[in-house]
């Protein structure tokens, strides 16, 4: 026992040291970006496309030239949808000697490494980070919307739309995401004059919405609001038909990638309406441009608006670096106090929108789009 | 009306419940052995039933059948290698924690072949659904076909287990292994054939859980499978009858408390129920008081 | 008379040797402790490295505290993340209300203690009505206390303002507070901007406090008596001991210790939730002491600190990380529980004793087989 011990010891001792060497300074002449997110593990799907849209993104800016003749290199690294692996990459990156971060992907994970960044002085753009958390140091800045932003923006589009009176909500109450929308929903939709007749959570049991939506069709519910992603939401829409309650559905971004669930009857989407800031069928040249690269360099892959969030950031992030006449040779923490102003200085013609930032809070200004399924393909609503 | 829909739904998923806990309840009764991976057993017969019709689209019931095949075979492997060795083991903490590394075991296997992403589960059960008081209540045919498998299994058992040599032999080796023994009982055959029957129906039981919450994930199986634990437990541990309506009880029990107190807390109160039970009656509703011999 | 002496000799030495033992575990922390102070002074330790260290401290108390339960008392908990959530969420809930008010340290120290206190007194609450049960419903219930732990936790909601504390378990707005109000538990989204408290120092101190307390609660007779009751309890009642009271004993000191290692998480992150704290997190620090040994506790110690920074290091191996934990926990257990395999090794021990160097290559072979 006593030489097992000892055996183990050692390799304990050997793996530290072997770590510990392991820092690697910037090389001269490239800037380093950095992108955190699950890459394994439940929400891996959202990670892979970040990195993917990303990795484009960044091909693109080298093979045109760089940033301020400068090539950049993308740095990535898993964090399982997880606050303290997401730590962990975020320290291995700065080892690895990441200058700025994209990322990280998924809200709570975020809200964490934020605060490693703001105390190291590092700039973070998130790209689909949505809770308020995620940025609060002024070094932090997103592409997507934040949470009360999509949940007013839906109310809004309903009211306007007359899409329903009486409205049902089911949401995620583990989900920051989820919660917030909903949150903020509420609160804009007696602005609306719409009522919300039911209001149930789920938290853990990711499978059973029967009681859920019992209440909403008890409570009569012409319209269900259903801000949570779209895994659950193909459940959601099963357990419907399977009672016979038919009312309109309507979701958020996260629902965006329901047509792609395996097995999953499409035509029970049929007439299901999203917010999404980007479609792959939407017929602009930049997205039909991008949509075709992604599906050559990843293997028919069709990106969700998680790539297409990543693919902006990284060319804000570009923007703000030639707004800023950086160069790579400069610190991170230097970086990031350029980026804090140029930041504001900046305007992205991007796939989600035509986007500015507010540098005070680091939120993005721009259009809300909404889609409706129609014969199992997006169709935009306006 | 939305009370009967409650009931409904809370009597379907009891049922499924009840044919998990019938396999906790007969290797609990003869092995003395909480199983814990007997809940990742339901999740491998659900991916094998949807593999099959989607893959190599061989018809449901047929499907089914080679599910519960497998499974059979797989819960007879998993005694025989990780269980047996460790059946006379000093601690009995022994095997439990050999259960938990199979149970992430399977887990884990399944991670890798299929991914953490869901899949979503395809119809097996073809049958209209009952539509009463003008669609107030839907019944669906899978409810129906749920509710009659599991009155179907329990009837089945306990003629098994009263009537039939081999049931003889289980309660034989359950009142005390080695006098078994002496009276000529194969005691590793008895335990063998239990863990068959207990994996055949977690395959049946996976089918009915994955065709009422159409989604298959590596973790699909884990939940449900404490859940029917605890019912085993509540209806007094081997008792086959106890294990049925134990089930049921839980079952209705989640669902009104989702329905009628938070849809948040249902499973706090699911567990809430097992803690009360072992404190006031640790044998369960149906349970023989066992003391423990020196 | 000589026979007697001859016992008391026996007992001086077996002291003598579970203070070797108690010793070797307190140099081993204190050893890395200042083989890694000196990294930080040198600049030599890479940030990936540096950002583990508080995260090895908790497995470490975490693996010590379950041990107490599985190794010294014979118990399986399925339910040690839940006490590691009740130290996290009491504590982070204190450092944030009180907020400035308190200067850091003491503010800290106060929240080590609260956790600890909450986490005890949960573990006394469960452990009265279930250490009355054997094994599996133990380990069945203290999982069932887990998810209802979590469960409720995420239905929580609490803020402060000027009139003081408010609860709610529907939503934040039912909370009802002034607009100078704050959030602090937010239901399932949890606890987030907790002051960044933990140190490696505090989290070598909390080891260290750690072994002392399992260390001289095992070496006590109380000890004796709570692992007389684990090897033969029927034996254990027999000759008086009250079984039950010293098994609690033990819970509460256990559940206590997971608390503070659930405190020293929540103050290492700016976010806290319950979905760290499920069955998985219960299963990786069952992992961790079934790795290092059952009962030993020098085991506990490295077994936690190789399995969570090897994994780090190796991020390549992620995806077959879970499975390599499988299947280490089924090998282990059978080549350290299985009567058969125990009756080989122990042949196998007898044929090296008794004959002699010159075999070795038999040796080899035969270890092969086993």
């Amino acid at each position: 026992m006593k030489r097992m011990t000892q055996l183990i010891s050692v390799c304990a001792a050997a793996a530290m040291v072997m770590s510990a060497g392991s820092a690697v300074f910037a090389e001269e002449g490239t800037f380093k970006i950095g992108a955190i997110g699950p890459v394994t593990g439940a929400a891996a799907a959202y990670g892979i496309s970040v990195m993917n849209g990303a990795q484009l993104a960044v091909d693109e800016i080298n093979e045109a030239g760089g940033i301020n003749g400068s090539q950049v290199e993308l740095l990535t690294a898993d964090d399982e949808h997880d606050a303290e692996k997401s730590v962990n990459a975020y320290n291995d990156l700065k080892d690895k000697g990441m200058q700025l971060l994209l990322g990280t992907v998924t809200s709570a994970p975020c809200i964490a490494v934020e605060g490693e960044a703001l105390n190291d002085n590092m700039f973070l753009l998130t790209p689909s980070g949505s809770a308020v958390d995620c940025i609060t140091g002024e070094n932090a800045f997103r592409v997507c919307f934040a949470d009360p932003a999509q949940g007013a923006k839906s109310a809004e589009f309903i009211g306007s739309h007359e899409l329903g009176t009486k409205i049902g909500i089911i949401y995620d109450s583990s989900d920051p995401y989820s919660t917030g929308i909903m949150e903020s929903f509420v609160a804009e939709a007696e602005n609306q004059g719409l009522e919300v007749v039911s209001n149930e959570a789920f938290s853990d049991n990711r499978t059973d919405f029967s009681a859920q939506l019992n209440k909403a069709k008890d409570a009569e519910a012409d319209l269900v609001f259903l801000p949570f992603y779209y895994q659950e939401a193909a459940l959601v829409l099963k357990q419907a038909s399977d009672m016979g309650f038919t009312p309109a559905f309507f979701g958020c971004d996260g629902m965006d990638g329901i047509l792609t669930v395996e097995n999953f009857d499409t035509s029970l989407a049929e007439g299901l309406m999203l917010l999404t800031p980007f479609t792959p069928n939407a017929e602009d040249e930049m997205t039909q441009n991008f949509v075709a690269a992604y599906e050559e360099a990843f293997d028919g892959l069709v990106p969700i608006q998680f790539g297409a969030d990543a693919y902006d950031g990284i060319y804000a992030i570009k923007a703000a670096l030639e707004d800023a006449g950086a160069t790579p040779d400069m610190s991170a923490s230097d970086l990031c106090d350029l980026m804090k102003t140029s930041m504001g200085n900046i305007t992205v013609e991007g796939l989600t929108g035509t986007i500015t930032w507010d540098p005070a809070t680091g939120e993005p200004e721009k259009e809300p789009k909404a889609v409706v399924i129609e014969n199992g393909e997006y169709v935009a609503l306006d | 009306m939305s009370f009967l829909t409650y009931l409904k739904d809370g009597i379907s998923l009891g049922s499924v419940y009840a044919i998990i806990a019938l396999g906790y309840t007969m290797v609990y009764g003869i092995a003395k052995m909480l199983n814990f991976a007997h809940g990742d057993v339901i999740m491998v017969g659900a991916y094998v039933v949807l593999m099959l019709l989607t893959r190599a689209g061989v018809p449901g019931i047929l499907a089914v059948v080679i599910a519960m095949a497998v499974c059979t075979i797989l819960g007879i492997t998993i005694e025989k290698v990780a269980y047996r060795p460790l059946r006379k083991a000093s601690s009995p903490l022994a095997v439990l924690i050999t259960a938990i590394g199979v149970s992430y075991l399977l887990q884990n296997i399944a991670l890798l072949m299929f991914g953490a992403d869901g899949k979503t589960f395809v119809d097996v059960i073809k049958l209209p659904s009952l539509s009463f008081g003008d669609g107030k209540l839907v019944i669906s045919g899978t409810t129906i076909v749920t509710i009659l498998a599991c009155i179907i299994i329990m009837i089945c058992l306990t003629l098994f287990v009263g009537k039939t040599k081999q049931g003889h032999a289980m309660q034989a080796v359950s009142e005390d292994k080695d006098a078994a023994q002496l009276m000529g009982v194969n005691v590793n055959g008895t335990i063998s054939l239990t863990f068959a029957i207990g994996s055949a129906l977690a395959a049946v039981a996976g089918v009915l859980l994955c065709s009422a919450y159409p989604i298959v994930t590596p973790y699909t199986g884990a939940m449900p499978g404490i859940k029917a634990f605890v019912a085993a437990v509540f209806g007094g541990i081997g008792s086959i009858p106890g294990a049925m309506i134990g089930g049921i009880l839980l079952g209705v029990i989640e669902i009104l408390s989702k329905a009628y107190i938070s849809s948040q807390i249902a499973d706090a109160i699911v567990f809430g129920v097992l803690i009360i039970v072992l404190l006031v009656k640790p044998s369960g509703l149906f349970g023989k008081n066992v003391q423990e011999k020196v | 008379m000589g026979e007697k002496q001859n016992n008391i000799d026996i007992i001086k030495s077996m002291r003598r040797k579970t203070l070797r033992k108690s010793m070797l575990n307190y140099g081993i922390v204190i050893a890395a402790y200042a083989v890694m102070q000196i990294m930080i002074a040198t600049g030599n330790i890479s940030s990936l490295l540096k950002g583990l260290l508080v995260p090895l401290c908790v497995y470490v108390i975490a693996a010590l505290s379950l041990n107490l339960v599985v190794g010294i008392s014979g118990e399986l908990s399925l339910g040690h993340a839940g006490f590691m959530c009740i130290g996290a969420y009491t504590s982070a809930f204190f450092s944030n209300a009180v907020g400035n008010t308190l200067p850091d340290l003491p503010r800290f120290i106060l929240a080590i203690l609260i956790g600890a206190a909450f986490a005890g007194v949960f573990g006394i609450l469960i452990g009265i009505p279930v250490l009355r049960l054997k094994g599996d419903y133990l380990a069945i219930v203290t999982l069932a206390f887990g998810e209802i732990i979590k469960n409720l936790l995420n239905v929580l909601y609490a803020g402060i303002d000027s009139h003081g504390l408010h609860f709610s378990t529907t939503s934040a707005m039912d909370l009802h507070m002034e607009p100078d109000g704050r959030q602090i538990i937010k239901g399932a989204l949890g606890i987030s901007g907790t002051p960044k408290n933990s140190t490696f120092t505090i989290g070598v101190v909390l080891i260290i406090v750690t072994l002392i307390i399992v260390q001289n609660l095992i070496n006590s007779r109380n000890g004796r008596a709570i692992m007389a009751t684990r090897d033969n309890r029927i034996a254990a009642e027999s000759i008086g001991i009250p079984v039950t009271r010293f098994k609690l004993l033990a819970f509460a000191i256990s559940a206590s210790l997971a608390g503070v290692a659930g405190v020293l998480y929540a103050h290492n992150l700016a976010t806290l939730n319950t979905k760290k704290f499920d069955y998985n997190t219960s299963i990786l620090i069952l992992v961790f002491v079934v790795l290092g040994g059952i009962g030993n506790l020098t085991g506990s110690i490295i077994a936690a600190v190789v399995l969570t920074a090897l994994p780090e290091m190796l991020r390549f191996l992620n995806n077959y990380r879970m499975l390599i934990y499988a299947i280490v926990l089924i090998v282990i257990m059978l080549f350290n529980w299985a009567p058969a395999s125990l009756d080989l090794r122990s042949r196998l021990r007898e044929k090296l004793f008794s004959k002699h160097k010159s075999e070795k290559r038999e040796e080899g072979e035969q270890d092969g087989n086993s």
